[in-house]
């Protein structure tokens, strides 16, 4: 049972990274958004797995849903064909150079630390019990009132500045 | 009571503000000149409310606070007023005489350049010189005093254009910075040394009150006396800082009636009675003071003798006079020395309105002829009493006055400090014989310059001398009220002996002055003595003086006048000398002003050129050169950016990793 | 058995894949939807430590992120359209005007 989910978690992490080499390969957008969209439906799995279903669903909804979906229309209004790789040869090796460095290191820095046992209360006993959904909602409305509604501020914000930027004549 | 004192120094600082920041716009000349003489006025009739307040009050001393200024550490410091006899006096002859000399110089100055830059630094002047006379402490005194000092050289300068001008400015500034800089280091010290016996003020009534605390004629109080009189020497112009007041007579005429003249010169005489208390404890300082005093009044009066500037004969008899007062605040004659800086105020401002009034006729008449002669030269004048008859009488009294004639001003005020400078317990006879010789010489210059003026051939040239005018009214009222003030302003200072003869008048001003003098003059032992009769005697002899001096100027002007041209040919290098004033300037400039200079320039090739401005260049080269090499970085494409933000990155967790 | 530590080193590998992205593509989009890819490597390191930790903070921080990532695209979008219409192009490379 164990080897079978470490299969499947290595299946689902390579799906997640190929999608990932795709979006920053391919030539045409269209490709590199479909590709992400893949690389966002391997995360949902991914939280399912992490017993945080309702996570899950909004990474599907608002991100697979509502921003790519977003994205993919402002594709279309542009109208823009494929792209020339960067022009400069050198500083796309840079880039991989760099990249590859903080990945190295990041990977170190995860060996190197170890961390803590579980302390909270929430265990995967509880979710099932209670629900993630009404787990989420009690924090989010007790000990995090506050930034929610100064979330919501934001998307207000987000918007009327859209709008104010798109419109052709302010 | 006395809670509106501030509005006296206000309402001139005020017209200063509308004429200095309005004056530009309001142009017209009657409006300017309205508001700086109303602002004055103003603060004159609240002067005289006070001052008649005062006259009934049996309590003569008041201090009002208007705001504190500063505290820091011990030192407490109030924007405080003081009235008491001798500022009320002092406030009285300020606007008194600022009043008329301001309405003077609407006539004097009319159709001038900048006539209301003028008005403004007048009522600017009148401002710190009352803040000077009024302040209740030490530092506003010497607010008013730099005040002053900074009105002076504006308005010294006030033809700027004019280089001489311009140069008498900065010479009257520089040379009061050293007198000034002796004010400051006097009252460090006294701050300090009264400190170091528990009390820490700069007030003047705390300081009359402790200063025997400080041992009597002990070094302390003899060298804060002495950088205080330095500072006296700096701004009322004696041996040896006198050398400015001469210059300063490029000023406008009025600026040298009110400013030269009658008030801000007489601030050092001023602040030493309002120390006396400190000064009479230090005998060496007294006879420093005695000597400079009596030595100036000479020194300065041989001076006068050879000059052929109307302005400048007056001006060395300025500073013949306040040696005169410094002589009697020498010999502890406070009272006496006060009295002379009034009567004095009243007939030298009107000596020099006078002399003014004289300038603008022959101006006026080489502007009508279109000559560009010297207007001021008193060898072009002469004869003048027939064309300007009130001119003529009321110079001739203020003449009359300061030679010492019986029952005019001076003689009165002059023949007291003679008398103190004889009969006091600090007086010697050498010290009389430095005033009677200078009074003489007085006599005798003045009337030179009376003869010379407005007696005699006119020596003018044809084409002007008949068009001398006489001057409007607006002129000649401030000197109708000046005469009659010079004339008769003795007679508040009568002195006993005479006082009893001609029933018991009493000599008001020293009874005024009582309060502030008595008490030192008695503790010191500083009082006159001598019979009556002695007193009659020398005063007789001051007369004398007085009238040979007069007949000796008649015989040499009038009678015979090639005498003195016969005189001048007998003694060429006497005359060489006295002409070129004793070639103090030039020996100033040797020995200081050169090698200041020398030192300056030598100072600003080194170190200014070299290491100042090399470094600051090195500094921008630096900049400069580093930029020009950076600028390669900034290569405005966002890929760089966010390259150098993950390179960045990288480094920050490499410290992690490597940690 | 699945440790945190698989996720998290996951999460570094997608979060360099999204650097790279970032650092050299020229189209502003694709840009952009690599620093989105970025910023959910992240969400799945909250979410599996606040899993493994039993806490429900780092899920609330994941929603935040999520929501500010919602207003990041309208705005971002919004800036390349206003953008393209005055240049014709949404290439970085010519979002230039920061040079010297």
């Amino acid at each position: 049972m164990e080897y079978l989910q470490l299969f499947f978690f290595y299946l689902v992490a390579l799906v997640a990274i190929v999608a990932g080499f795709c979006v920053i390969s391919c030539k045409n957008p269209i490709n590199s958004a479909i590709s992400l969209v893949m690389t966002f439906f391997c995360l949902a799995i991914f939280y399912v797995m992490l017993h945080a279903p309702f996570m899950a669903a909004i990474q599907i909804m608002v991100y697979a849903g509502a921003i790519m979906v977003l994205i993919i229309f402002v594709m279309m209004l542009l109208n823009q064909g494929a792209e020339v790789i960067a022009r400069y040869r050198h500083a796309v090796i840079g880039a991989f150079v760099a990249a590859a460095l903080m990945m190295v290191q990041i990977i170190v820095l995860i060996k190197q630390g170890a961390v803590s046992a579980t302390v909270g209360p929430i265990s995967s006993d509880v979710i099932e019990t209670v629900g993630h959904t009404e787990l989420i909602g009690q924090a989010l409305f007790t000990d995090f009132l506050l930034p929610f509604e100064i979330a919501s501020i934001l998307l207000l914000v987000a918007i009327v500045g859209a709008v104010v930027l798109a419109k052709r004549e302010v | 009571m006395y809670d509106k004192l501030w509005l006296i120094p206000l309402f001139p600082f005020v017209g200063f503000l509308i004429n200095g920041l309005l004056g530009k716009k309001i142009k017209n000349e009657k409006v300017i000149g309205a508001i700086g003489t109303l602002a004055i006025f103003s603060s004159f009739v609240v002067s005289c409310k006070y001052f008649l307040q005062l006259l009934e009050d049996s309590n003569k001393v008041h201090e009002v606070v208007v705001t504190s200024w500063m505290s820091v550490g011990q030192l407490q410091v109030d924007w405080g007023l003081l009235l008491d006899p001798l500022s009320a006096l002092m406030i009285m002859n300020v606007t008194g005489l600022a009043t008329l000399i301001t309405f003077y110089s609407i006539g004097y100055m009319h159709g001038e350049e900048g006539y209301f830059r003028f008005f403004s630094y007048l009522n600017l002047f009148s401002f710190a010189m009352l803040m000077l006379v009024l302040g209740s402490n030490a530092l506003v005194m010497f607010v008013g005093w730099e005040g002053v000092g900074l009105c002076s050289y504006l308005l010294i300068g006030y033809y700027y254009e004019k280089k001489s001008a311009s140069d008498a400015g900065k010479k009257a500034f520089v040379v009061n910075r050293v007198g000034d800089f002796g004010f400051l280091l006097g009252l460090f010290l006294l701050f300090w040394s009264l400190g170091q016996k528990g009390v820490w003020t700069i007030r003047f009534t705390e300081i009359a009150a402790n200063a025997h605390l400080l041992e009597n004629g002990g070094l302390i109080v003899t060298i804060i006396t002495l950088c205080f009189f330095l500072g006296a020497t700096g701004k009322s112009a004696q041996i040896p800082l006198y050398t400015w007041l001469p210059d300063a007579m490029e000023g406008p005429t009025p600026v040298s009636a009110l400013i030269h003249a009658a008030t801000m010169v007489t601030a050092g005489v001023y602040m030493i009675a309002r120390m006396n208390g400190l000064f009479a404890m230090a005998p060496d300082t007294m006879m420093v003071i005695a000597i400079v005093g009596g030595a100036t009044a000479l020194f300065a009066a041989t001076i006068g003798l050879a000059q052929n500037d109307i302005k400048r004969v007056l001006a060395y008899s300025t500073v013949s006079q306040l040696g005169y007062m410094f002589l009697a605040m020498g010999v502890g004659a406070f009272t006496a020395g006060i009295f002379h800086l009034l009567t004095h105020a009243f007939f030298k401002a009107c000596l020099f309105l006078g002399s003014g009034s004289v300038i603008h006729g022959m101006h006026h008449a080489y502007h009508h002829a279109h000559l560009d002669d010297d207007p001021q030269d008193m060898r072009n004048m002469g004869g003048l009493r027939k064309k300007m008859p009130i001119t003529f009488y009321t110079f001739l009294f203020s003449t009359l006055a300061i030679s010492g004639i019986p029952f005019f001003s001076a003689f009165f005020s002059k023949d007291e400090i003679l008398w103190w400078s004889l009969s006091s317990t600090r007086g010697h006879w050498a010290l009389w014989l430095m005033g009677a010789l200078a009074a003489l010489m007085t006599a005798f210059y003045m009337f030179r310059l009376v003869f010379m003026t407005f007696f005699g051939e006119q020596k003018t040239d044809a084409r002007a001398k008949d068009h001398i005018p006489e001057s409007p009214l607006v002129i000649t009222l401030p000197l109708m009220i000046l005469a009659a003030l010079a004339t008769f302003g003795g007679l508040m200072g009568v002195p006993h002996v005479l006082g009893q003869y001609i029933g018991h008048f009493p000599n008001a001003i020293e009874n005024f002055l009582a309060p502030i003098f008595e008490h030192t003059q008695h503790l010191h032992h500083i009082e006159a003595h001598g019979a009556a009769a002695t007193e009659f005697t020398f005063m007789g002899i001051s007369v004398g003086i007085a009238v040979v001096g007069i007949g000796l100027a008649w015989l040499m002007y009038c009678k015979k006048p090639q005498l003195p041209g016969l005189i001048v040919a007998k003694f060429p290098a006497l005359h060489r000398a006295i002409y070129n004033k004793w070639y103090i300037d030039e020996f100033y400039d040797a020995m200081v002003v050169n090698p200041t200079k020398k030192l300056g320039t030598t100072l600003w090739l080194i170190f200014d050129v070299r290491l100042v401005d090399g470094l600051v260049n090195g500094v921008a080269w630096v900049v400069k050169g580093s930029g020009r090499a950076l600028r390669y970085t900034q290569t405005g494409y966002t890929h760089n950016y966010a390259m150098s933000m993950v390179a960045g990155v990288v480094a920050i967790i490499a410290i992690y990793v490597f940690n | 058995m699945i440790t945190i530590t698989h996720y998290m080193v996951l999460s570094a590998i997608l979060f360099s894949m999204g650097t790279v992205g970032v650092l050299t593509r020229r189209n502003a989009i694709v840009v952009f939807m690599c620093v989105e890819l970025m910023l959910n490597s992240v969400n799945l390191t909250f979410i599996a430590l606040s899993s493994h930790l039993g806490n429900m903070d780092g899920q609330i921080f994941v929603f935040f992120i999520m929501t500010v990532a919602a207003a990041e695209a309208a705005v971002g979008l919004a800036l390349m359209i206003a953008y393209f219409r005055n240049r014709e192009s949404i290439d970085v490379e010519e979002f230039s005007l920061l040079k010297w």
